[in-house]
This record gives C-alpha cells, structure tokens and sequence, in this order.
C-alpha cells in the first residue's frame, strides 16, 4: 500500500515524477515570463545563461502598449467575452429550467439535441457560418462574435445547469406553486438562489471558451481595430521575417493573465463544473 | 389568456427554449446544413456556386495535399491521444495520492488547459525556433548535440513538435477528469483486496481500471474529438508548413476555403471530418454500452 512506502520510494515514485509534470507543464509560462522582460541583445544571444535576465527592460511591453492595437484588442476581446457570456448564461438557465423542470413534450430530446450540438466542432462551421455572417451584415464586427460564440457557450452551459437544476428537491418548488408563485418568479426567487455556485461555473467556462476562441474571429474580423487578443497577437505582431520575440511573449502573457486570474479565484467551481460535466 | 399560458407545460416550455433554440437554429444547424450544401458546390468567394455534385469530393480523393492532411490528422490524432492517455492517467494517479499541497497541485496543473491556445501556441513557437531554441540551447551545453535543430523546419521534427504542445495542452484535461473518476472509487474496494493479498499492480487492473472504464470512454471522446479538429496550434506554429507536412484537415479547410478562396471545396474538406467524428462518438457510445451490460446494469 501506497502509505507504507519508505520516504525515499515516496520520492522516487511520487514527487520526482510530480515535479517533472509540473516543470514541463508551466515551463511554457516561465518562458514567456522571461521573454518579456529581457532585452532582445540578451534574446538573440546563444551566450551566458538564457534562463535568467542580466538587465530586465520594459520596452516590450511599452512597445506593446503603445505602437501596437493591443489595448482594444484587449477591450474587444472583454467585451466580446463578458456580453456573450451574460447572453449565454440568461439562455442557457432558461433552456435549462424547461428541459429539466418543465418537462415539456420533446424535452428528453431537445436535451439530447443540446448535448449533440456541443459536440459540433467549430472547425468544420466556419465556412458556412461566414457565408451566413457576411449575409447578415455582420462581417468584420464584433457583433459577430457576440452571436456566434453562444453557439458553442450555450449547449455546455445548459448541460451543466441542467445537472444542477436535477440537484434541486422538486418539493421546493411544489410549496412555492402552491403559495401562489409562478413558473417565473420560482425560477427567479427559488432555482436561481440555490443555483449560483452552478452558475459561477457556467459563467467561467463561458468566459475562458469565448477568451480562447480563435478560428471564428480569425475569419468574420479583418479590421486591426476589431480583433481580438489571440488573433491580433498572431497575425499583427508578426511582422515580415524579424519577429520581435519580446513584444510576442509579452502579449501573450497579458493575454493570458485575465483568464489565469480569474480562474485563480474559482478554481473549485471550474474543476467540479468539469468533472461534473463529463461525469453525467 | 396570460393564466392558461403560465399552466401549459408545452407553451411555457416553448417560450423558455425560444433565446436558445433561435440561436443554435440559425448559427449552427443551418449552417451546418449549410455546409454540407456548399460541399457539392463550387462556391468562391465573392461568387455563387453552382450545383456540382461529388466533383469536390472525387478531386480531393486524388489530391496528394488533401491525402497527406488526412494522413497527418490520423497520425496527430492517434499520437497525441495516446499520449495524453497515459500520460494523464499517470498524473491522475500521482495526484490519487495521499500527497501535500494536493488542491494546490490540481489547481496550478489545469493551467495549459486555462490559458489562450494560440497564445500559448506563440510560446511553443518561440521555443521550437530554428535559430535561439531553449531546447537546442540546453541539448548543446550538455554535449548531446552539434548543432541547433531545426524543429519546425522539416517534416518530422515539425510534427513531433506540434504533437508536443497539444499533448501539452490536453493532459491536464484528461488528468483532471480521471481524478474526479478515481475519487469515486470506494477505498473499500482496496481495501478488501488488499487483505486478499492483491499487489498494487493487481489493484490497477482489476479494480481501479475497470471502475474507470465510463469516464475513460467519455474523456478520451472528447480527446480524440477536439484533437482531430484542431485547428490552432497547427495554424499559429507551422500554418501547415514545412511542405504542407503538418496541415490538419482543418487547417487545410482554412486555407483553401479563406485565403484561398474556394468556399466549396473548404467546405467539402470541413464536411469529410464529419464521418470519423460520428465513428469516435458512436465508437465510445456503444462500448460503454457493452460495458454496463457486462457489469449487470441493464441496457439503456
């Protein structure tokens, strides 16, 4: 038994390979970290040790932040995020309380039908779906973003919630019906109260999905000024053949932080959401 | 009126799954329809298609990029899935143990999940490069090597270098997932078998391995799904280079259908995917069937 291992086999067996996961798996972040800060002499010298910074300089960042389009990149991206994660969420409760609660006929299978539709890749309709932007009058906006994240933001959330939604003693709501309240003001006053930890789990996932999205907005934007921070990181920054490595890891480690840090602070509900997600 | 309204299960119900169901109708079921259509014509951009059957479909049979971007989604696929497999069941189980700082562990481990994929792609690109890479760096001070590698300029190294950062990125996925199945399983189970004299590799097999099987199924669908129709990293570190030796099927639906122009053939790409995604879900579905058979719980 595991527990009856002697120290030196524990650290053998346990923490030398722990250790080496998480050395190779933050290693990339370490990286960017230290790219940012160092001077491209230091950058694009094969001398002295590449993995400590002599002279730190903020001229990446500066560069960054004020002779590129980054800051609105950033803004378009938290307003895409947060607008599509709100619209997302207010769909998915209502979606999910129908389904689970209402009982509707069909109900079984439009539950079924959500849970297909988030297996539906995002590669393979965003052909179509430009056509059907482009048509709209939407292309090149963030508008277009906005509608069409939810199509992949709503199946998950009203999966997840609808699990939540399950956890809920019908008889709560039952007392409320008979004290004379609707569908609505049970779904407002009695499920959403008791729902918020499955809600803050919704509302990161659909955050950090429409933070990362990458192929939808590399399509429907070609305006600088509507881009968002993936797709503005890789195709703006990248200049010609002289790529300035300084300035490329330091938009990718801003970019990454909002989402790392939020993540930071509902770390629990993220990882229950999941597992809980794939355990139904 | 408004009374009748609020009693009917069906009409309520209706009015509830109207914001969702509008949506997902118009931006994915018709284009998805959509898609399928566009497969069989020969749309370009800024023109519309006519109608021309399975030409797209029989052009792509015997275009060798098409056959080599096929090849390269098996093989990243397969790789990569396997990998992340084992690799994640492994962290899985370390995680298992009764070790300190384990919440903390957990938390720090999902971040390559977390973070941005094309960010984090750039990051991978900079330390593969071919002039000031970190590994050719570290492999050259130690003596192991003459010179730097090229890793994404030829067509090996540049694939083993992109199947790197998505094993990267999707072992804390299945890690994660499979701790929550590991968690599940009763101590109790060890312990009796334990006193049976099992070894701990007997436990893995006989009673870990099969307890976990559901989740297994599950998690590695959503592995070999979102690992086949990769389209990121492909895109931010190689663009499908050198030599179109790392082009994914989805990439190459990018390229021909956005750069290139030819909406009809990207679409018909795109649309290929299809039918190998059904296999790995239908796959995953019916050998979690067999399995509650076999366990006696009764078929659904």
């Amino acid at each position: 038994m595991s527990y009856l291992d002697t120290t030196s086999t524990k650290l053998l067996k346990t923490y030398l390979p722990l250790g080496l996961f998480l050395f190779v798996l933050l290693f990339p972040f370490y990286w960017m970290g230290v790219t940012t800060f160092k001077p491209d002499n230091e950058l694009l010298s094969r001398d002295g040790n590449p993995f400590w910074i002599i002279s730190p300089t903020m001229a990446h960042i500066e560069k960054l932040l004020f002779r590129t389009e980054y800051p609105q990149w950033m803004w378009n991206t938290v307003v895409v995020s947060v607008t599509s994660t709100f619209f997302s969420l207010f769909a998915s409760v209502l979606a999910a309380y129908a389904i689970e609660r209402l009982r509707f006929k069909g109900a079984k299978q439009t539950g079924l039908a959500i849970f297909l539709a988030y297996l539906v890749p995002p590669s393979i309709l965003f052909i179509p779906l430009a056509s059907v932007i482009f048509q709209l009058g939407l292309f090149d906006t963030r508008l277009a973003l906005i509608l069409t994240y939810p199509t992949f933001l709503i199946p998950f959330c009203t999966w997840l919630l609808m699990g939540y939604f399950r956890s809920i003693p019908f008889e709560l709501e039952e007392c409320a019906m008979i004290d004379g309240a609707n569908r609505w003001e049970i779904l407002v006053k009695i499920i959403l109260p008791l729902s918020v930890p499955g809600l803050i789990s919704a509302g990161i996932f659909a955050f950090t999905l429409s933070w990362n999205e990458f192929i939808y907005a590399l399509t429907f934007i070609s305006s600088s000024e509507v881009k968002t921070v993936p797709v503005g990181v890789v195709t703006e920054l990248v200049e010609g053949d002289v790529y300035h490595w300084g300035a490329l890891m330091a938009g990718a480690l801003f970019g990454s932080l909002p989402v790392a840090f939020i993540y930071s602070f509902f770390v629990e509900y993220y990882v229950s959401g999941m597992t809980g997600s794939v355990k139904e | 009126m408004l009374e009748r309204i609020q009693n009917s299960r069906n009409v309520l119900g209706f009015i509830f799954m109207l914001p969702a169901t509008l949506l997902l109708l118009l931006f994915l079921t018709y284009p998805l329809g959509l898609g399928v259509w566009l497969g069989f014509t020969d749309t370009k951009i800024g023109r519309g298609g006519e109608w021309i059957g399975l030409e797209n479909y029989i052009f792509l049979l015997g275009d060798s990029v098409t056959q080599l971007a096929l090849f390269n989604t098996m093989f990243y696929t397969t790789v990569a899935s396997v990998l992340k497999f084992f690799l994640g069941l492994w962290l899985a189980l370390l995680l298992n143990k009764n070790i300190r700082f384990k919440s903390f562990f957990r938390a720090v481990i999902l971040l390559p999940y977390i973070v941005p994929t094309a960010l984090s792609a750039i990051a991978f690109w900079w330390i593969f490069d071919s002039q000031f890479s970190i590994i050719s760096w570290v492999l050259m001070k130690m003596g192991w090597i003459d010179s730097y590698i090229d890793f994404l300029g030829t067509p090996w190294n540049a694939r083993l270098a992109t199947l790197t950062a998505n094993v990267w990125r999707g072992v804390p996925f299945v890690a994660i997932t499979l701790l929550a199945g590991l968690q599940t399983i009763s101590p109790s189970y060890y312990e009796a078998s334990a006193i049976d004299g099992a070894t701990p590799w007997q436990q893995f097999w006989h009673v870990t391995l099969p307890l976990l099987t559901p989740i297994i199924a599950v998690t590695m669908t959503f592995s070999v799904l979102f690992t086949f129709t990769d389209f990121q990293l492909i895109y931010v570190i190689t663009r499908g280079g050198p030599l179109n030796a790392t082009h994914l099927m989805a990439t190459l639906s990018f390229q021909r259908a956005i750069p290139g122009g030819a909406l009809g053939e990207g679409a018909a790409i795109a649309i290929a995917m299809v039918p190998f995604l059904l296999a790995a879900i239908l796959f995953s579905y019916f050998g979690l069937q067999r399995r509650a058979w076999q366990q006696g719980g009764s078929d659904k």
